[in-house]
């Protein structure tokens, strides 16, 4: 496959948009395979992550009224719900609760680490409730915060923080240094959907530009927040929109430095507006490749579990990923589009899938750091 | 790894080196190379066809199974002929040329409730009938105290067309003596297999890993095979599918089957084969089959999505679109998959959706 190309990414030089175009093209997934593994190795060594961590969605009740989303409802709609900050808590304290349990016997510590679902991250995204002021989410942060000092809260996508920016009147820079004081720990990538315009006025017309979703995520960077990176792909969007979103991604990553991961995430064509069908497991694995190689400023690729199935995401580690996720526990938005995996997996279920591939799967914190590795 | 596609068949020895060390993108592509060389079209075909499961009552009682039942249990069923000639009403409507009647080893069924069955339904329909794996056929003839050409002689003019390949498991007596003790043995298995082609019947090969065997066993299942087809070529395809652990013994999840099916001491296997030893089986069969002109992906254990990978790990056929599935469904996988969910997943991952008979003629391309 395409030898002059494949020289550059072995020698670890930089590829350019009509590069991934044709690799994107080309038919011999097992070369693309090999070229991805070899990038991810030299990122990441043997390496393979998994975290333990819960989804929250505060409330599924948004303003906007994107295409491809069987998640969102109006207000007073059928299905609409909103969690109270109370109802947060609870739900936090359930798996939390577990922990505290397993640790507090003597010894049992070691040998209960799989079944005691305790988790070190929150993943907080929701819709855009057309009622709750800035102040509640500050107010669900902090108290957060307060029952559980050691637990990282990942929330909201630069399409929330837009909206935050928009109801309390306050600048981009403002609304992220104040969610940051309040506890906000990191950012997800999700809203990005596909940049190129005239797909996304397609796709999501109410939805912030791809240009305002690079613009609120550079400020997060600024203000010293890591964030993560999307791109939802399979829809209606072609090959060159792939390469493009990639491309402005890898753009902004040069000058911030301040996404982790990019995780491409497979449409799911269930309840929605655009239906279509769902991506093929070659595309997926294709799509990992090609990102690992384009992406070469970023440090990790995640095969996202729920939206590829286990088995998808367990082989996009043989096709440049690094990472899978992680327990998860709930998960309210792919599962309303058709999900076909479930809402949980352990951590053992977790090390299982990475150990099968022959890499070292290691547990890691929000950052990245090695919380555990399993041998 | 030295990709070779010169007609010179891999030994035994170079296979379980394969196995336990290449890479798997390696040993892909070369099960890939395979496969465009046998299936130049990239086409890849389906049969339209439904699993008519006449009765989960069955004596074998394998730890690895979900579906069967003791005759006294509340769910046992025998389906009744009415049924039988209902579902295969409806299978013909939906555009199926074969039916696959499969089931357990029912102690009150001799060989005139088949031979009866066969003939009413060739009688009404025009129909491939696709029925009866070793065991079954073995059973039949133990307990009509016939050999088992007679028994097959019988089978085949009353009506059946071919052979399923299921009930192969592993070929290995030291697996089937620990997870299926009651079930026949390798050499009955081949024995079955051997007759039917010599008679002229078709039928397939299957294999189902991923419980406890070794690579060494899997290596000789795949040799045994070869070795029969060297001698007959009745084979059509090979299917290698991977074990199920819900609601089976050997997965644990079931503690009332293990006390009625008195198998002692099991290990028992939590997980399910996960997507590289399924798809390292795969490109390993497509390589060392080299006179089996066709492997099946199995969709139904391992999901659309791997379906599609796996042709291009050496499958180039999606099995049957199952209009009824009952075996795999009771550990617990479901599959709500249409014709037309095959047909685009095949499409999406770049192959032409073909309409097969039973014998792999193409019927009808979409």
């Amino acid at each position: 496959m395409l030898p002059e190309l494949r020289k550059r990414v072995l020698a670890g030089k930089r590829i350019s948009e009509e590069d991934a175009l044709r690799l994107f093209e080309t038919d011999d997934i097992f070369t693309l395979g090999a070229l991805a593994t070899h990038v991810a190795r030299k990122k990441n060594g043997r390496k393979a992550y998994f975290i333990r961590n819960r989804h929250i969605n505060p409330t599924n009740i948004c303003v906007n009224r994107c295409k491809f989303c069987a998640f969102s409802r109006s207000l007073g709609q059928e299905g609409a719900f909103e969690l109270t900050i109370d109802e947060i808590i609870q739900k936090l304290k359930n798996g939390q609760g577990l922990r505290a349990k397993g640790q507090g016997k003597n010894g049992t510590h070691q040998s209960s680490h799989f079944t005691h679902p305790f988790f070190s991250e929150v993943h907080i995204v929701g819709g855009l409730h057309p009622e709750w002021p800035f102040e509640h989410y500050l107010n669900m942060i902090s108290v957060i915060k307060k029952h559980f000092p050691k637990l990282h809260i990942k929330a909201f996508t630069a399409v929330e923080i837009d909206y935050f920016s928009k109801i309390s009147g306050r600048s981009l820079n403002d609304t992220l240094t104040i969610l940051k004081k309040s506890g906000l720990g990191s950012m997800p990538g999700g809203g990005a959907e596909i940049f190129s315009e005239g797909i996304r006025n397609r796709l999501c017309p109410e939805k912030i530009s791809g240009d305002r979703w690079l613009e609120v995520m550079e400020s997060a960077h600024r203000v010293g927040i890591r964030t993560n990176a999307t791109m939802l792909y399979g829809h209606i969007e072609d090959l060159a929109d792939r390469v493009d979103h990639l491309s402005r991604l890898r753009s902004l990553q040069d000058r911030t430095k301040g996404f982790q991961a990019f995780i491409p995430l497979a449409y799911h064509p269930r309840n929605t507006e655009i239906q279509g069908g769902y991506t093929s497991g070659i595309d997926d694995l294709k799509t990992a490749a090609v990102s690992r190689i384009f992406l070469d400023n970023f440090a990790h690729i995640k095969a996202y579990w729920i939206m590829l199935g286990e088995k998808i995401s367990q082989l996009a580690l043989m096709f440049g990923a690094d990472d899978i996720d992680g327990t998860i526990i709930e998960e309210k938005i792919t599962h309303s589009a058709g999900a076909l995996t479930g809402e949980h997996l352990t951590a053992e279920q977790l090390v299982h899938l990475i150990q099968k591939t022959g890499r070292t799967a290691v547990e890691r914190d929000s950052f990245y750091k090695t919380v555990r590795t399993y041998r | 790894m030295t990709i070779r596609n010169d007609g010179n068949r891999i030994g035994k020895k170079e296979a379980l080196t394969l196995f336990r060390e290449a890479d798997l993108l390696g040993l892909g592509l070369w099960a890939d190379i395979i496969r465009k060389d046998l299936h130049p079209d990239e086409i890849c075909t389906f049969v339209v066809d439904r699993n008519i499961n006449y009765t989960n009552v069955c004596l074998n009682k394998c730890t690895f199974c979900a579906f069967w039942r003791d005759e006294g249990d509340s769910d046992a069923y025998l389906l009744d002929t009415d049924t039988i000639f209902r579902k295969i009403e409806e299978t013909i409507e939906l555009g199926g040329t074969q039916i696959l009647i499969q089931g357990g080893l029912h102690p009150a069924l001799d060989i005139f409730y088949y031979t009866d069955l066969l003939s009413s339904i060739k009688e009404r329909f025009d129909i491939n009938v696709h029925g009866f794996s070793p065991p079954e056929i073995c059973y039949l003839a133990d307990t009509s105290d016939l050999t088992i050409g007679e028994t097959l002689g019988i089978l085949k003019s009353a009506g059946l067309d071919s052979i399923p390949g299921g009930g192969a498991e592993i070929l290995s007596d030291r697996v089937r003596e620990v997870l299926s003790p009651k079930k026949i043995k390798s050499s009955r298995w081949i024995e079955v297999m051997e007759t039917a082609h010599r008679l002229g019947m078709k039928t397939t090969a299957t294999m189902m890993f991923g419980s406890i065997e070794t690579p060494e066993d899997i290596i000789t299942h795949l040799d045994v095979i070869r070795q029969l087809q060297d001698r007959t070529g009745g084979f059509t395809a090979f299917i290698p599918w991977s074990f199920q652990p819900g609601n089976t013994e050997l997965g644990q999840k079931s503690e009332s089957r293990s006390q009625k099916s008195e198998v002692k001491k099991l290990k028992t296997i939590s997980y399910a084969a996960t997507a590289v030893e399924y798809l390292r089986v795969l490109a390993l069969a497509r390589i060392y089959l080299d006179n089996i002109k066709n492997i099946q992906a199995s969709w139904v254990t391992q999901g659309l999505k791997m379906a599609q990978v796996a042709l291009r790990f050496g499958a180039n056929d999606f099995g049957s679109t199952m209009i009824e599935e009952n075996v795999v469904a009771s550990t617990g996988l479901s599959s709500a998959v249409t014709m037309n969910d095959i047909v685009s997943a095949i499409r999406s991952a770049g192959f032409i959706p073909t309409q097969r008979d039973t014998y792999y003629n193409l019927l009808r391309f979409f």
